[in-house]
């Protein structure tokens, strides 16, 4: 019989903080300004210059650490990690190596599969690199150039232990880490921006053996997709090649997009010797449990904490609780509808129906629509209240939308208010029925589906206004005694 | 007295009585660097123009402590504009955007920068022969070194081509220098003064302090240079000192140690009679002086040549030709770039510094070197500690010779032996002075140090003023 394998995925995640200030520096981190206009001569390493902390990094790291349930470290400090590299300008890296700002966490995730804990070895602080720009490809521009517009963003890296499975589990585990980090407004977590960046350790053990396989690391995958990708084709080929009677080779590896494969960067021989040694320039760093505490209370409710919390207090399918905390605006403008508005499962069809589709058409995100919360909650009352109808309501909602304006203005101006007046339909309903004496009859024999027709054509005739559980009650009243 | 012999403090007077203007005093310090700059060769940069930029904002800054005074300035400091070569090929042609703190603080107040003096490469070095572009020679006796690596600085306040000058010690390189060149030389506690600007070599280490002509002048420099700067997280906050307070005659009651295993290390015999007669003079005003025990310096020198060797080969990798400095022009692809700038750019000390650095910090060899030498550090700080729990002050020679002949020492090892009574100071952080306490027979200055408590530099001040007062020699000048 063949052996089985099992794979051991562990994850190193980049995310780029988004202070508005570089980490050692006054510089702004702004995206998509001119090469090197967010420069000074300490983001540019030039002699004689001397980094200083910037605060808020180290506030946003705490967050981090807390919410993936670490410990934070009361002593950490800064180290260089040294390599020569054209887009490095002091050829080290300020980095942290044996006392990062947090350690030994752990966050839960979600898969078909079940539910799985997955631990968080470390969040350490570093400082991003610039980037190389050449004409057309690497190996045919005439020259590189430089950008160090953003050398010096402050980065965290949170390394994951070896506790994923499966290629899903790790794009569960990166999910969940950029929903963690969103809710905590401290990056953007742009993958194709490069906000959000993943490399992965992969290797294949007989399932049943402790001691881990060799493993093979995983660069270069630039979107969630990529992550999920990679990670197959990674673990289809070493299994194969355990498979063959072969040795997976410890090396790096990138993934290639267009090729659609991983391929060998380097091997260990080639590894770097990073000289890492305590950075002389910076005095280490101490965190207290007041200062703790203080971030403590700036962390909101999690993803994961309100997924639960929607399923359980508001009755919420696990389907929709998990659309709509999978996008931080989302969850927040769910809750704030919820203030005037009590029917969670109704504002959720809603939400992730006519409201979900608008912004996709439209590439928005909740807050850029016309849609305040309360207008919303306001529409739902409508409807709720036979103001207008369900179908009606698309119509409202689809103004409010475009036009910012509340839905009794809509509703007003545009005469959409539902008849909910029986006199006043009294002659509508009638006339259909002298117009449509094969549907009658059909109703008289029987066929309660004709009753539908009809309805649908006394809604036709009143463009929709027409209260259509009133007009039915009327039709069967005239055709049925 | 010529004008170019007096010191800040006599030049100030002589401002404030109107016996001399800032123009007269300027113009008398250029007539001298162009009488004697060709023998002596203090500067890499005469830097007219700043010191006509100085001269021009006089009336502005005439309250400044530094008011219409010429100084100079190691070339390893930040100079806005002007260029900041650190001795080396690979700078030959950098121009800093920006000015270093200290730099700055000598502008506002008042001073007329004169130059940019020699060094050794990167401040690698004791004689100032790993300059890449020069030699300086001692004003002394010009056969002979002035020091290093602040030579150049050094020998500018020694040649009386400047008032008084900045150097920057990290092992002994403004005391030394001091030493042989018959001035006072202050190395200031660590994080004293501000690191911003200052090129650095190794970055726990180095440490920027006036070379001056007399004790008063070093306070005074003090005043200008002192105090945290929140671009340098080393550097301390903290009220900020008067140390003019300090310049008293008086010694009495002031514990002193004399460490055994210092004085007991193979030195000139001249240096060590002159430096135990200096300590006779304080003994007598009324000092308690007594024999101490401490580490052996020769530990401290062994880690000091670990640490800062690990630190500089970090520091100095920026220079790999991709930014500003020299780049080689042969080479095919950015490696081979890195490597022949390299190659090209740095002398034979400052790679061979490099390539100890880099062995000490690499995978395998950390724990044995580096971890080991941080370890010593800790032990020789607790030893300066204990002392000072007893003792004001510990006194040592400087150096263990006058100034060494230009080209006599060709091995490095024996060259790094010179740094022997200063490198321990630095590895501990604490503040020492080297004041002139007498010549040899060859009629070459020595250099006594008063080494404090971490901010003793009060301390150091007043004793060192009162041994200049009981052995009244402070006016000898160099002949040249
Ligand atoms: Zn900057």
């Amino acid at each position: 019989m063949s052996t089985k394998y099992e794979t051991v995925i562990g994850l190193e995640v980049h995310v780029q903080l988004n202070t508005e200030s570089k980490i050692f520096c006054g510089c702004s981190t702004e995206f998509g300004k001119e090469p090197n206009e967010n420069t000074c001569p300490v983001c540019l390493g030039l002699p004689g210059t001397l980094p200083v902390l910037n605060k808020k990094v180290v506030d946003y790291a705490i967050m981090a650490g807390l919410a993936l349930n670490c410990e934070i470290a009361e002593y950490s400090k800064f180290d260089r990690k040294n390599y020569f590299y054209p887009d490095l300008p002091k050829a080290y890296q300020i980095s942290q190596f044996d006392l990062p700002v947090a350690e030994n966490g752990r966050i839960e995730i979600e898969t078909d599969e079940g539910i799985f804990n997955i631990g968080v070895t470390r969040v350490h602080l570093e400082e991003d690199a610039g980037k190389l720009i050449h004409e057309g490809s690497i190996d045919k521009s005439k020259g590189s150039l430089v950008d160090y517009n953003r050398t010096g963003v402050p980065l965290i890296e949170i390394v994951s232990e070896p506790d994923m499975r499966t290629p899903a589990q790790a794009k569960a585990y990166l999910t969940e880490l950029k929903m963690i980090m969103e809710y905590l407004d401290i990056s953007d977590c742009n993958m194709e921006e490069g906000s959000l960046r993943c490399d992965a350790n992969v290797s294949l053990r007989p399932v049943g053996q402790e001691e881990f396989g060799t493993k093979a690391e995983l660069k270069n995958m630039n979107s969630f997709s990529a992550v999920e990708k990679g990670l197959e084709y990674e673990v289809k080929r070493q299994r194969q090649l355990l498979e063959e009677g072969g040795e997976v080779v410890q090396e790096t590896r990138t993934w290639d997009e267009s090729l659609n494969k991983t391929i060998s960067m380097r091997g260990k021989e080639e590894a770097h010797d990073y000289r890492y040694f305590p950075e002389p320039d910076l005095v280490p760093l101490e965190i207290n449990e007041a200062w703790k505490e203080e971030m403590r209370k700036e962390i909101p409710e999690l993803p994961r904490e309100k997924y639960k919390r929607f399923v359980s207090e508001l009755g919420l399918p696990e389907y929709d609780a998990g659309v709509l905390t999978g996008d931080k605006d989302m969850a927040v403008f769910f809750e704030e509808v919820l203030k005037d508005y009590d029917d969670p499962k109704n504002l959720s069809n809603w939400m992730m129906g006519e409201f979900l589709r608008l912004l996709n058409e439209n590439n928005h995100s909740p807050f850029d629509s016309g849609v305040t919360p309360l207008n919303l909650a306001r529409m739902l009352k409508l409807i709720d209240e036979d103001v207008i109808s369900g179908k009606i309501a698309k119509e409202v909602f689809e103004k409010m939308y475009n036009s910012g304006s509340d839905p009794e203005t809509i509703v007003e101006e545009e005469g959409l208010k539902q008849i909910s007046d029986e006199d006043e339909l009294e002659n509508i309903v009638d006339g259909i029925i002298a117009e449509n004496s094969d549907a009658v009859e059909d109703v008289q024999n029987g066929k309660d589906r004709a009753i539908g027709f009809l309805v649908g054509q006394v809604m036709k005739e009143t463009r929709g206004k027409a209260n259509p559980g009133l007009v039915n009650q009327m039709l069967r009243d005239k055709l049925m005694d | 007295m010529n004008i170019y012999d007096l010191t800040i403090h006599e030049l100030k007077d002589k401002i404030a009585a109107g016996e001399l203007t800032p123009a007269e005093i300027k113009n008398a310090y250029s007539d001298r660097i162009n009488e004697v700059e060709d023998s002596v060769k203090s500067y890499i940069t005469v830097t007219d123009q700043l010191a006509d930029q100085g001269l021009a904002a006089y009336e502005k800054k005439k309250d400044g402590l530094l008011a219409g005074i010429p100084i100079a300035v190691k070339d390893n400091m930040s100079t806005d504009g002007i260029k900041t070569s650190c001795a080396s090929k690979m700078l030959e042609n950098y121009k800093p955007p920006y000015d270093a703190t200290a730099v700055e603080k000598l502008s506002e107040a008042g001073a007329v920068i004169m130059g940019k003096t020699n060094m050794d490469e990167f401040a690698m070095g004791s004689s100032t022969e790993n300059s890449a572009f020069f030699n300086t020679h001692n004003p002394w006796n010009l056969n002979h070194a002035p020091g290093g690596s602040s030579g150049g600085s050094a020998a500018a306040v020694a040649a009386g081509e400047c008032a008084a000058a900045l150097g920057s010690d990290t092992g002994g390189s403004i005391r030394q220098p001091a030493a042989y060149c018959g001035v006072v030389g202050l190395k200031p506690t660590y994080g004293m003064v501000s690191r911003y600007g200052l090129v650095a070599f190794a970055s726990s280490l180095d440490q920027i302090g006036p070379i001056t002509k007399d004790v008063e002048d070093s306070a005074i420099m003090m005043n200008v240079i002192a105090g945290h700067d929140p671009k340098d997280s080393t550097s301390i906050e903290g009220k900020k000192e008067d140390y003019t307070e300090y310049l008293k005659e008086d010694v009495s009651g002031m514990k002193i140690g004399i460490p055994e295993e210092y004085f007991n290390l193979d030195f000139d015999k001249e240096v060590k009679e002159s430096v135990m007669a200096a300590v006779e003079k304080l003994k007598e005003a009324g000092a308690e002086v007594e024999t101490v025990h401490m580490t052996d310096a020769s530990y401290a020198l062994a880690a000091y040549y670990v640490i800062a060797p690990a630190e500089a080969s970090s520091n100095l990798a920026r220079y790999d030709g991709v930014r500003y400095g020299l780049r080689s022009e042969h080479a095919s692809d950015v490696s081979e770039m890195f490597t022949n700038t390299r190659h090209e750019g740095f002398g034979d000390e400052v790679k061979r510094r490099i390539m100890i650095g880099t062995y000490a910090l690499s995978s395998g060899y950390y724990d044995a070197y580096y971890l080991k030498a941080q370890k010593v550090r800790t032990l020789i700080k607790d030893d300066f500690d204990r002392i000072f729990n007893d003792f004001d002050l510990i006194v040592t020679p400087t150096a263990p010779t006058t100034a060494i002949e230009l080209g006599s020492k060709s091995d490095p090892l024996e060259m790094y032996y010179t740094d022997i009574f200063t490198v321990p100071i630095n590895i501990a952080g604490v503040p020492a002075m080297s004041v002139p306490c007498g010549f040899d027979s060859n009629q070459m200055p020595i250099g006594l140090q008063l080494i404090g408590p971490h901010f003793g530099e009060g301390k150091i001040i007043q004793a060192a003023y009162t041994l200049e007062k009981l052995l009244n020699i402070k006016d000898k000048r160099a002949e040249l």
